[in-house]
């Protein structure tokens, strides 16, 4: 009885495991295709595609298009997160726990709803569709994100350090460069991980907000329209190992932080 | 008459409409060790975050060596706070948590390290230098933090229940402690409490607070042989407590009658005023002898063993009578249902007529 449980609960976590790792596997295995079509038998390992890729302009110049706005979206959200986070902690507002409610609200809404609100606002104040226009999405969408995990580090207790450093002299500057930032830093550079990896792989806003220079993921899904090839599965392996890079660092970071 | 370090003139204090603190005034001295004693709740800290510059009174003022400081904030104080978490900055070592002070005053590197040293020394912890804060116990951060209140040479330093979060023995210790190095530094101390024992052992002036008033204050001999108020004779030690009203007077004495008969004493108070006899516990007895006035009799209710003594309460029998609360020597016998006459010599009454 003991052993069938054993077996059934294996079996369970294989058909788990393989349903979340499998597409992935099977991605960036037929990117080596060398070959025209991403389907068994394989016929690599080959580079190929990849190269293909890197000399594909559109491809190359939309990944650094990615790549500035993840960046750029990233470090504005967390600025404004941090500041948010910063000046609930610290001062009593009329209704600070609805306007903190409502800062984090986006969190609940689609990315979809948000994109259409942002097209029509910037429709209106005659923004046009561009990679600003979508580097604005992003920040939309992370912030809330940013503000909790910054805000949730804010305790009574990083108060009572802040007025320690105020009360042996410190300048409100020296209070932030020298106390505040170096404590949350775990939490900072979190914040702006995860912004950065939510921004490289998010497609419904910057579909909605670009025209003519775009983002990777709609670069990518331009690219399946005509098709699977070997070139969209090197593609997005690339997409993937960004992604997977981002996520060791943001793991380091935090295991780094607790305490031996 | 030496001239006053601190002043703080009456101070009045709320959050939102609650009143916090209501008209408090308060003297500190050079070289004094001052302990605000109070229930939670009473305002000590609101008051020693005035002092500290945390806060802004809503009337009142506060000087400093004759500096009025009432606006002035923290950074700019001749002041220093040691907090109850103690607030170290974990991300230093305890030697630049010492230091941080200086650093923050110019201090050069070699300089700063060098008197961070000293104030460790002081303190007791010169081998945490190089630590970080999470490898030390609670009582070595409380020193820490001592330390780095202590090297900047504030005028006062102030003390928010500075022992609340350390395990019985460790507070004892460390109390004695405390008052070692406020003695060796001189500086003034303002620390502020709940424990009545606490505030016994270390005050030189203690201060009596319930609900944003000072009840009492005075050396801690003064105030606890001869409180000033009910609250203080209850909160400071524990004493007895027997209405009464003052019946007749004369130019020596007046006599005050309680449910227990008339009682003569030594006062001045005003014919028919309601007024309020204490008796502390060491002077309540359960054996008369020839000098024993007496409070009818009592059923003993509890009796607590204390190694050098026992504690006994009683319950009065008569309608409306006390709780009878005393310190008898370890052997005398006495149980629980025990029927007891409880007594005590008539200068051991204390007299409130608050
Ligand atoms: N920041 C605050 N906002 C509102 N009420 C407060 C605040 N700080 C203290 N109080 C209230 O003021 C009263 C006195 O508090 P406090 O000075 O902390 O007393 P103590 O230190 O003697 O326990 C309490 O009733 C407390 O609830
Ligand atoms: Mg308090």
């Amino acid at each position: 009885m003991r052993g069938l449980m054993k077996l059934f609960s294996a079996i369970y976590a294989l058909a788990i495991y393989g349903f979340i790792f499998l597409p992935v596997v099977v991605l960036v295995v037929f990117s080596l295709q060398s070959t025209a079509f991403p389907i068994p038998p394989f016929t690599g390992p080959s580079t190929r595609w990849y190269e293909a890729v890197m000399n594909d302009p559109r491809l190359t110049s939309a990944l650094f298009n990615s790549l500035a706005v993840a960046i750029i979206s990233s470090v504005v959200a967390v600025a404004l997160g941090f500041v948010s986070a910063w000046g609930f902690a610290r001062f009593v507002l009329p209704g600070s726990a609805v306007m903190r409610g409502l800062i984090t609200l986006p969190l609940t809404v689609s990315y979809l709803i948000i994109g259409m609100g942002l097209l029509v606002i910037f429709n209106m104040i005659g923004l046009p569709k561009n990679l600003i226009a979508a580097g604005i999405g992003h920040v939309v969408i992370n912030l809330p994100l940013c503000f909790a995990i910054i805000y949730s580090q804010m305790g009574d207790h990083q108060i009572n350090i802040e007025r320690a450093a105020r009360d042996l002299g410190a300048t409100e500057w020296n209070v932030l460069w020298l106390v505040t930032l170096p404590i949350l830093w775990p939490a900072i550079f979190a914040s702006l991980f995860l912004s950065m990896t939510f921004s490289w792989d998010e497609f419904v806003i910057s579909f909605l907000l670009t025209r003519f220079d775009t983002t990777l993921p709609v670069e990518i899904w331009n690219l399946l329209r005509s098709g699977l090839n070997p070139k969209t599965n090197a593609v997005g392996s690339l997409v993937f190992a960004v992604s997977v890079v981002a996520a060791i660092v943001l793991e380091l970071i935090l295991l780094r932080r607790r305490p031996a | 008459m030496t001239e006053a370090l601190v002043e703080m003139k009456n101070i009045s204090h709320s959050f939102g409409r609650a009143g916090v603190l209501h008209d408090v005034s308060l003297t500190i001295n050079p070289g004094s060790y001052t302990v605000l004693l109070g229930p939670s709740g009473s305002g000590k800290t609101t008051l020693l975050s005035i002092l500290g510059g945390f806060l802004v009174p809503r009337k009142g003022s506060v000087l400093i060596r004759g500096h009025n400081c009432t606006m002035m904030p923290p950074a700019k104080r001749p002041t220093t706070t040691v907090f109850q978490d103690y607030a170290l900055f974990p991300h230093m070592s305890v030697g630049n948590n010492v230091g941080f002070g200086l650093r923050m005053k110019g201090v050069v590197k070699s300089e700063r390290d060098r008197l961070a040293h000293e104030a460790l020394v002081i303190v007791g912890l010169p081998e945490a230098f190089k630590k970080k804060p999470h490898q030390l116990s609670g009582g070595q951060r409380q020193r820490v933090a001592l330390a780095r209140a202590l090297v900047v040479k504030p005028a006062v330093l102030l003390l928010d229940e500075p022992l609340g979060a350390l395990d019985l023995k460790l507070r004892r210790q460390m109390q004695d402690e405390l008052k070692i190095i406020q003695k060796q530094v001189g500086t003034a101390f303002v620390h502020v409490t709940h424990d009545q024992e606490e505030a016994m052992a270390l005050a030189d002036h203690c201060v009596v607070m319930n609900q944003g008033r000072i009840e009492d204050e005075g050396t801690p001999e003064r105030v606890y042989a001869k409180p000033a108020t009910r609250f203080s004779a209850t909160f400071m030690g524990e004493s007895t407590i027997i209405p009464g009203e003052v019946t007749s007077v004369t130019s020596t004495a007046i006599s005050v009658n309680t449910v227990f008969g008339s009682f003569p004493i030594i006062a001045t108070a005003e014919e028919g005023a309601k007024v309020t006899l204490a008796i502390r516990p060491e002077h309540m007895r359960l054996i008369r002898d020839s000098r024993s006035i007496t409070f009818g009799s009592a059923e003993v209710t509890a009796v607590v063993f204390q190694g050098s003594f026992k504690r006994v309460v009683a319950a009065s029998k008569t309608l409306s009578g006390p709780t009878f609360i005393a310190k008898i020597p370890a052997t005398h016998e006495v149980a629980v249902g025990d029927t007891v006459t409880p007594c005590c010599h008539i200068e051991n009454l204390i007299m409130l007529t608050k």
